[in-house]
Parts: structure tokens; sequence; C-alpha cells
């Protein structure tokens, strides 16, 4: 059997705690995991400053190279896993039996990955608007006649991973082309990406000292996040809740992300039921960018009914089915407890599901998996549970609300696509604190443009900029 | 199994199945038994004096429910037998809501007093003093650890944890204070290492002595013995601690706790792998290892099973305990004829719900 070892500064180490990915259909083991002891991870962070010095020596343009070699390497080489080796295509199908997500998914996120990796010094432009990468070398540049200097605060950037998507490693990679090595916790279901992607950097030329690969337990995770100088944590509400105000940890939560129509455009809605639909179920709904909230100014009940007869077509396909949309629940049982979840909410009165009309249920057992299908719910009232609910599969909530109160309550959105050319809607969405992605205009709110932060700017999290001034 | 080994489990057994028709004779009689048990024996159809020769007929008293340890009065739990004597009390758990008390007299000196002799005298010295760092406050091992230090010639000092305080902190996600506590604790430790030459041998838990290592080098401040336990403990911790915290110092890991008394892990050999076997103090303390969905068949060797855990000692009778722990039934050596359990963890199903903190 496949066993994933853990990278100590890129060496494998095979503990003798370990754990089985198993297939989510079949329930057969498809790899062994070496666990980390919180101990061992705490130990190897000690080599930080170590760490840092020997990859912060190589010079920008060489990184830069790098992530382009290891782009392609991540998407097409027979890389080390373990003591064996992985194909690309093997990669797909690991992470498609062990996630839930079908193979065309998975490909698509590779893409977004590989994108990424390749497109650093787009990426990294947009980060750091515009600057000249090169100061990363020296440190301080004479910009505008005026000297500019920024430094790194941490040794380590750690990352506490989710299994919901692989989309999401296209988050941290960038803080290695910034010089700073990694401290990678795996999710428990997603083995995978971030060890392929540390394979690829190392068969690229980058330092093993680079990365530190720990699947851990909950103990583990928080040793990290303790010793990490900056780290990301992706997970649910209640899990983050505990370190939201530590600024040394960015937090990846629920998204919250909604689709705005303005009056202006809210008679026009069957126009915009691509984006929705697009904005909802890309990627099976598993994204904190999926939208999970149309907030409109008009005609919320029509365009509830004409989402519901789109999500209506939708079914559940098998895991190598091309045009497969929808992913599967590794957890059976959770998929139930989520149904049930949504059904009590709609006990309370206000709401209503508008794809349950079309449907058995809105829970399918089919190809040995558990799914759960397309569903929107019309909430007449802001407040109802369900107009700020998210959930793991494509769930939306529409609400009416006149256009002066619509930014006012809908909440924390991490991405908020605003369809309307009403300058004061517009103007209220700029204004906003709880937006943290604004897209103009009909574009889906999966459209990531990778030269923009994301839930925090990656740059800004790591480097700090110092006051400088230089003799003659 | 060669045939010494049989003839001395053989043996084990016989001295078990006396010491139990000891221990029940002493429980059960009006003069030197316990309230509690000659109160339970009401209850019953039989005299367990009559009726309980072996360890095996303890299954006819069922299964110890640790929820009789809850509140007082606790000299129910004084056996008459004993009532002249000074009495402790040792508490477990009580994070939340009363804590399960055991009274005790002599039992914790004599539990530590027979684990001493698994000690080595070159890693462990007599006459060398010892530094205590784990759970202290109502619980046994703080004045355990310090009778087996004065029982070896040695002094112990102390650094107080309070591991309740502790699990509070992690139910509610108070990761950051968790760790100051956790350095409050350690500096203290490492004022008294610095302080003290003597000092040569330690009690911690795995959490701990990862902190401590983290700061010093254990070997070049004099330490030569480490006697660990703690819910953390596994095969790739002691690994860990063999191969890189402490390399050089004698690592040996122990299970313990309030109702039962010490373990002993299995002579270390590195063909073992790391695993941990303990083997409790027979026939004082009995570990079996039965099946999670029927009690009272025991799992065959090897075989995963949760453990039954019976006490019996003249201070208190605990008969086949469901614990909270499951294993590997392992089989007896030369050293221990007894059954003993490997690879000790949480019961799975227990999991979930259990906190596991800084010891």
């Amino acid at each position: 059997m496949i066993h994933i070892p853990i990278l100590r500064a890129g060496k494998p180490y095979y503990s003798l705690n370990k754990t089985t990915v198993n297939h989510f259909q079949t329930g057969e083991p498809v790899a062994e995991m070496s666990m980390a002891n919180s101990g061992l991870i705490a130990r190897d962070m000690q080599n930080g400053p170590a760490n840092k010095q020997r990859i912060g020596d190589i010079p920008m343009a060489d990184m830069l190279a790098m992530c382009k070699k290891a782009a392609v390497l991540f998407r097409e080489a027979e890389l080390p896993l373990g003591e064996g080796t992985q194909t690309g295509e093997d990669y797909i199908q690991q992470l498609s039996a062990t996630s839930g997500m079908p193979v065309s998914l998975c490909r698509k996120n590779m893409d977004k990955i590989t994108l990424v990796m390749d497109g650093m010094e787009t990426v990294l432009g947009g980060l750091t608007r515009g600057l000249d990468l090169s100061i990363l070398d020296s440190g301080w540049k004479e910009v505008d006649d005026r000297p500019l200097n920024f430094f790194c605060e941490t040794d380590e950037l750690g990352a506490i991973l989710p299994s919901n998507s692989p989309g999401v490693h296209s988050l941290w990679i960038q803080a290695l082309a910034m010089k700073v090595p990694l401290i990678l916790k795996p999710g428990s279901a997603e083995p995978w990406s971030p060890y392929r992607i540390a394979q690829a950097f190392m068969a690229a030329g980058m330092p093993g000292e680079a990365f530190g690969y720990y699947p851990t337990d909950h103990s583990g995770a928080n040793e990290i996040l303790l010793r990490s100088g900056r780290s990301m944590f992706f997970g649910d509400k209640n899990t983050v809740a505990p370190w939201k105000h530590d600024r040394r940890v960015q937090i990846h939560g629920p998204g919250w992300s909604k689709v705005v129509i303005g009056a202006d455009e809210a008679n026009n809605w069957e126009s915009h039921l691509d984006v929705i639909e697009t904005s909802v179920v890309e990627n099976g709904g598993r994204s904190c960018i999926n939208a999970s909230g149309v907030w409109t100014a008009a005609n919320g009940r029509e365009l509830a009914e004409g989402i519901a007869k789109r999500f209506a077509s939708i079914e559940a396909r098998n895991m190598d089915d091309p045009d497969a949309r929808i992913a599967a629940f590794t957890n059976k049982k959770l998929a139930y407890l989520l149904s049930d979840m949504l059904d009590n909410q709609l006990r309370t009165p206000g709401a209503e599901d508008l794809t349950a009309k079309y449907r058995e249920s809105r829970v399918v057992e089919a190809f040995d998996a558990v799914f759960l299908l397309p569903t929107v719910v019309y909430c007449e009232d802001p407040q109802h549970p369900l107009a700020s609910a998210e959930y793991l599969f494509p769930f939306v909530s529409v609400v009416e609300l006149p256009e002066e109160s619509l930014v006012h309550q809908m909440g924390p959105t991490l991405v908020a696509t605003a369809i309307t050319g009403n300058q004061q809607l517009i103007n209220q969405l700029f204004a906003s604190t709880h937006v943290e992605r604004l897209n103009i205009g009909s574009i889906p709110t999966m459209k990531i443009s990778w030269d923009q932060p994301h839930e925090g700017n990656l740059f800004e999290h790591l480097y700090r900029q110092r006051a400088l001034q230089v003799t003659g | 199994m060669s045939n010494s080994l049989n003839e001395r489990v053989k043996a084990a057994r016989e001295n078990l199945d006396a010491h139990v028709r000891e221990i029940i004779h002493w429980h059960f009689s009006p003069e030197t038994g316990c309230p509690f048990w000659l109160e339970y024996a009401e209850s019953l159809s039989f005299d367990p004096r009559d009726k309980i020769h072996s360890y095996d007929d303890l299954k006819l008293l069922g299964h110890f429910q640790d929820e009789w340890l809850r509140g007082g009065p606790v000299r129910r739990w004084v056996p008459k037998g004993l009532k002249d004597e000074p009495v402790y009390v040792f508490e477990t758990g009580g994070s939340t809501g009363v804590p399960k008390s055991r009274i005790n007299i002599r039992d914790f000196q004599t539990d530590y007093e027979m684990f001493s002799e698994n000690l080595s005298d070159e890693t462990f010295p007599r006459g060398a003093d010892w530094l205590m760092l784990g759970p202290t406050g109502p619980r046994r091992l703080r004045l355990a650890i310090e009778h087996l230090a004065q029982h070896r010639g040695g002094i112990s000092f102390f650094v107080d944890l309070d591991p309740r305080w502790v699990n509070k902190l992690i139910k509610r996600g108070n990761w950051q204070e968790l760790e100051l506590y956790k350095d409050h604790v350690i500096n203290q430790a490492l004022n008294i290492l610095r302080s003290h030459d003597n000092i040569q041998c330690v009690f911690t838990t795995p959490k701990l002595l990862e902190g401590l290592c983290a700061k010093i080098s254990l070997v070049r401040h004099g330490i030569k013995g480490i006697f660990c336990g703690g819910t953390e403990m596994n095969a790739q911790f002691h690994r860990f601690a063999r191969e890189e915290l402490v390399p050089g110092i004698d690592f040996v890991p122990t299970y313990g706790n309030t109702l039962m008394g010490l373990a002993c892990n299995k002579p270390f050999n590195i063909e073992d792998n790391y695993a941990i076997t303990y083997y409790p103090p027979h026939p004082r303390a009995i570990f079996e290892l039965v099946n999670k969905d029927d009690l009272n068949e025991a799992v065959p060797y090897g075989e995963t099973g949760r453990v039954l855990l019976t006490t019996l000692t003249k201070e208190f009778f605990m008969p086949r305990f469901a614990e909270r722990d499951e294993g590997e039934r392992a089989e007896p050596i030369d050293r221990y004829p007894w059954d003993g359990v490997s690879n000790l963890r949480l019961f799975s199903e227990f999991q979930e719900s259990v906190v596991v903190g800084v010891y």
C-alpha cells in the first residue's frame, strides 16, 4: 500500500503512528499516512531560521523560474510518493477516491494550482502592487526617489489545510515564491495535493528545507499555529474561532459569498441565471467562493423559481463521468445530518425549498455514494437562519430586500458579485467592511483573478514595510 | 511459550486465585470489610466468601461502576479492619462536576515501592534527587513520586500543575493561554534543574517532556533516568523520546492511575519497534482484555480488546471495572508471567469526548 510519509525539511520520515485514507465508495484503504506527534513538529520548527536562510538566498529570478518548472512537473511528472511514485493521472484518481470530488473537477483544480505556479510573477505582481520583486533579494530599493524597504515577519508560513477542495492549495504556494518556508498540515482526506506540490518544487530545485509536511491531529495543528510566525487556517466557523483575534493567523472560514442584484437589473433576472448557476454550482459547491446567497432588490420569488428549475436538471453522476458537476460526501452520515439540519431550519416560517417539488429527496444514494442535490431556498426574511446559511454542497438562499438595505443587511461576504449599474449601490459595496472581494458586473463569484488578494493579502501577511533612510 | 514460562504463569495464576480469596474474605467480612461492600453483599443472593474462590469467580459480582466513587460519604470505602489508620483521599478527573475519590492508606507507597524494584540503580541512582513535573493537586501522583524518591534515598522537587485548569483551557479552545501556562510550568522546572545539581531523575508527562527538552538538554543537566506516563504515550512518542528528545537517558514509560497502581513496561528491546506493553502489579491489579460488546469474553492474544481493570488490595476492592482504554492483549513474559496490554490508547468510542491535555 502507498505510505505517505511526513516530510521533515523535505526528508521523508515514517512514523510509527499511522492512519489510513480510505476510498470513500469502496471503503478500501487507498493509502497509509504517517502521523506526526506534536513534539516532533515543535522540534523541527526550531530550525525555522536556518530553513528560511536556505531559501532566502535564492534570487527571485531563479525562484520564479523554479515555479514555472514546478508547474510543469506538478501537472505531468512522475514524482516521488513515499517509497513509490505518482503520475499526474494517479494524483487525479487518488484525489477523487478520497475526497469524493468527481475526476473532472479534480482535473480543473489541478489546472488552477498549475496556473498559479506557472503565473507566479503575475500573482506576486498583484499582491505587491507591481513591486520590482528583486526587492525581496536586496531587502530595499529606491523607488520614485524614495527608499523602500520590506522585511519578512516570520520564519515560516504554517498552513492548516482542508479536505473540501484542492483549489485552496493555490493560496499558500505564493509564500514559497516569497522565500518563506512552509509548514503544512494536510486535510485528513486530502493528503495528495500539498505532498505533490512539495515534490514538484523539490524536483524543480527547491531545497527540501522549504517544506515541512505533517499529517497530524488537532494537537499537532495547534502546535503549528502556536509556533508559526504567520499561518493560514482553513476551517469551519467554530474551529477557527479561538484564533480569530491572533493577528499571526489568517483565517479562511466560511465564505458566505453572494450575488447582489440591484433594482435596475432585477427585472432582467433571467439573463443572470448563468452567472448565478456558475457561482453556486461550480466546483461542486465546495468552495468558500461559491455563492450561498442571492440578494436582490426585486423579483426574488421569480428568480428563485428560475434557479430551482435549472438546479432540477443537475443530477448525481459517478466520479468518472465527465459531466459530473456535484461531489459526493465521503461521510454518508454527514450528508443526512446536513439535510436534516436544513429541513429543521425550513420549519422556521418564512423560507421555502423551491427545489423540493422537482424531486423525491434532496439526498440521493447512487454509485455507492451519497450526494446532496443542488438546493435553492427562498427566504422572505433576511433574518431567517437559512438566509445566511452555507453548506458543503450547492446551496443558495434567495433574499429580496429594498435596494437601500441590501448591503447593510447582507453580512460577511467573501466574494460579492454586484449586478447593477446603480453607482450608489456600488459605492455602498465599496464602503462595506464586510466584503472581501468585489466583482462589479456579471462575473461569477467563482471566477478568481489570481493577482488580487484573497481573504487578506498574503504579501502583507508575511512582509511589513520598514521606514528607511539612507545617507548619500 | 516455554515450559518454564508456563510453570511461572501457572504459579502466578494460583497466587492470584489465593489472593482473590484473601481479599474477598477481607472485604466481605463484617469485622474487616468497608461499609460499601458489606451493604452491597446484602443485595446479593449469595455470600461472596462462599462462592468466590478464584479470579474467574469475580464475574459473579458484575462490573465495578466508577460512578460509585463520585461524592460521599467517602468513609464508606474505609475497611473496618483499617479504621484506625490515617487515611488519604485521592481524586481523579474532576474537570467538571464531582470528582471520583479513592481512599488510600499505604497502597500508593506499596505500589511505588514495588515499581522501584524495576528501576535500574545505574540510571535511577539511589540517593539521587528527583524532579516531579506533572499533575499535582489532589492526585495520588505527587505523594507517590515523593515516596518513590524517598524510598530510593532521594528528595523530590515539585512543580505544580493543575490538569483541571488545563482541561478547561482546552475545552474553551484557549490555546494561547494553555501555552502560557505550559511555559510557566516549564520555566519553574528549569529553575529547579539549574539550581540543584543532584537531580538525576525526572518524572514527567510526554507533553511536558517535549516542552522541557525544547529549552535545555537534560543530558547536559545530569539527568540519567526519566519515568514518563500520560495519555499521549504511544510507540511513536517512545521512539521520538529515545531517538531525539532524550537519547542517552534511560526512558521508562509507565501507566498508572489512582484506581489501580502502577504498571511496568516490558523491558526495552529494539526488536519490539518501540511498542509499549504494560504489565500490571500482579496480584494487586489485573488487566483483562475483553470484547467491547461482550465484557465477559476475553479476546485472543494479539487481538484488540477493552481493558477490564481489577484492583485487589486490602484498602480497595474494584472488580472488573471497564476502563476508558483499549489495547492488544499481550502474552506473559518471564519477568511478568501474566497478561499485559500493548499499545494502550483511549477506547475508540470515547475518543471524541475525552480531553487530552498536557498530561
